[in-house]
């Protein structure tokens, strides 16, 4: 393994663990620190696949996520929890210790499910896909057990930040093209989640989405 | 002939440095709050008092509570005589790896918390189950991060790790990060630093090593506390060689133990400073968040063994 490989491992482990803090992290700003720097960590990984393999228009993408992922979004989201007035909210039922039990065991099941894409590909970035997987599957962990619409909205970011990371690993980037598309379907995504946020709380009288279920009105 | 004498040398720096390291903690815990301080020295003060006073023992104490001081701190020198402190392959590094290690310093620990319910007082017994359930959550999340060391170096032996770190190609390695990280959390919970147990308080609803050895007097007391001292003496030291074992002089080489023990001495400075960083800005958790702390640490090591197959 060369340098670049050896610092794109680092960054993949960062992004694996990043994953980890946003599942079990229960206050709303420091959910929101670290998918600020889960998306940093992602940018410096696909700016490093860029240089390795010589792909330039990463180096756009890498600016993208960093304009996108570290700045604009947590903005985006901070503004919101700010407007909410949910800044001091810290999540309750949330059982730590099970959610880690699951999270591990879908990392090792995602590793399981990538081996044999890892032993046909000549990638250097073959060994990350696995972490991607299990970024994309934490973040959906994430959206189930969460019941706060934020945090589930930040485990969808942050599903999709794996997929990010699955495309740069296994076939070094998107096209150009698709990647802009979703960069702006995200940022179009955080604008309507904004409104709806507004709209279930006005509705429900607050963020927890367990009240969604009750389909009636109270007898 | 050398290895025995560098052996023997080792357990004496280990006996006489685990109190100055604790004072060395105590001292700098003294500046970052802006107390006057007892002096480095100071630990050795303690010792020597408790060693002069009378031991006073409760009439229903069994031999167990006799009997556990003696075997906790000769527990402490066989396990300064197994860790390779200042030199690789010491003579009695054969006779345990690193999971008998554990194994020793739970025999310790299984005869503390025993000789806390000996008396039967309540405090006794609260401090043992508490000890226990900390215990029963660190010693998994140990033997993950030991196994994840263990795996790059293909060897459970303490001795054989420094060959494959310093001696080897050097590596970013994402898996030794999270071991490392794991280590620290767990050596915070066994040695009963601040975020799970406070070693300079009494008070009754949150000590944990405190409450066991509440009933100890004079000479018992004076060894319990010196074991407990290199606890974190030795507990450190596997994680200086575990993870940064540069400069530790190569097996039977008197020449360069000096160094080494130069190199070792501002090693655990570091370490000595950043265990009171960590003191200083965090409080102690309930004793119920101390799952959470300790399932983190077992998510890091078990982190740190996976990304060892995933992306190494």
């Amino acid at each position: 393994m060369n340098l670049a490989a050896q610092i794109n491992s680092v960054m993949a482990a960062l992004i694996l663990l990043t994953s980890f803090g946003l599942l079990v992290q229960r206050r709303m700003y420091a959910l929101l620190h670290i998918f600020a720097w889960q998306g940093l960590f992602l940018s410096i990984s696909t700016a490093i696949v860029g240089y390795v393999s010589g792909t330039h228009h990463l180096y756009i993408s890498s600016v993208l996520t960093l304009v996108l992922k570290v700045i604009l979004l947590p903005y985006i989201l901070h503004i919101l929890i700010i407007r909410l007035q949910i800044h001091k909210e810290v999540e309750t039922t949330i059982n730590v210790p099970t959610t880690m039990l699951i999270g591990i065991a879908l990392v090792i099941f995602s590793y399981h499910l990538t081996s044999p894409i890892r032993e046909l590909s000549t990638l250097v970035t073959r060994s990350t896909i696995a972490v991607a997987l299990a970024t994309v599957m934490l973040g959906l962990l994430m959206m189930i057990t969460r019941k706060h619409a934020v945090t589930q909205i930040i485990g969808f970011l942050s599903m999709e930040n794996g997929l990010f990371f699955a495309a740069t690993s296994a076939t070094y980037g998107m096209p150009l093209v698709v990647e802009l598309g979703v960069g702006l379907d995200i940022l179009i995504a955080a604008f309507i989640f904004g409104i709806f946020f507004f709209q279930i709380r006005t509705t429900f009288d607050g963020l927890d989405v367990d009240q969604m279920a009750k389909l009636k009105e109270e007898d | 002939m050398t290895g025995f004498l560098i052996e023997i040398l080792q357990v004496l720096v280990v006996l006489i440095g685990a109190p100055v390291f604790v004072g060395w903690i105590r001292t700098l815990k003294c500046w970052t709050q802006s107390r006057s301080t007892a002096g480095i020295l100071q630990p050795y003060r303690d010792i020597l008092k408790l060693f002069h006073k009378d031991i006073m023992l409760a009439e229903n104490a069994s031999w167990i509570f006799r009997f556990t001081p003696y075997l906790v701190f000769g527990v402490s020198v066989l396990a300064a005589g197994i860790i390779p402190i200042l030199s690789v392959d010491l003579p009695l590094a054969k006779t345990a790896d690193v999971i008998a290690l554990i194994a020793l310093f739970a025999i310790a620990r299984f005869f503390i918390a025993l000789a806390g319910m000996d008396i039967g007082t309540a405090f006794g017994g609260m401090g043992s189950s508490r000890e226990m359930m900390i215990a029963s959550l660190a010693e998994p999340a140990m033997l993950m991060a030991i196994f994840t060391v263990s795996l790059i170096s293909q060897s459970t032996s303490l001795s054989q790790i420094p060959h494959v770190i310093a001696y080897g190609d050097f590596i970013l390695r994402p898996s030794m990060a999270f071991a490392l990280l794991a280590f620290i959390l767990i050596t915070l919970a066994e040695t009963g630093r601040i975020p799970v147990d406070n070693p300079a308080t009494h008070l009754e609803l949150t000590m944990i090593h405190e409450a066991m050895i509440l009933e100890y007097s004079g000479k018992h007391l004076a060894l319990i506390e010196w074991a407990g001292m290199m606890k974190l003496f030795l507990f450190t030291a596997i994680g200086i060689v575990a993870f940064f074992p540069w400069g530790i002089a190569p097996s039977d080489n008197m020449a360069a133990i000096p160094l080494a023990l130069f190199l070792m001495i501002i090693k655990f400075a570091v370490v000595g400073t950043g265990i009171v960083l960590i003191e200083t800005g965090l409080a102690k958790m309930r004793i119920f968040r101390v799952s959470e702390f300790l399932g983190s640490a077992f998510l890091f090591a078990t982190l740190g063994m996976l990304s060892y197959f995933i992306l190494e």
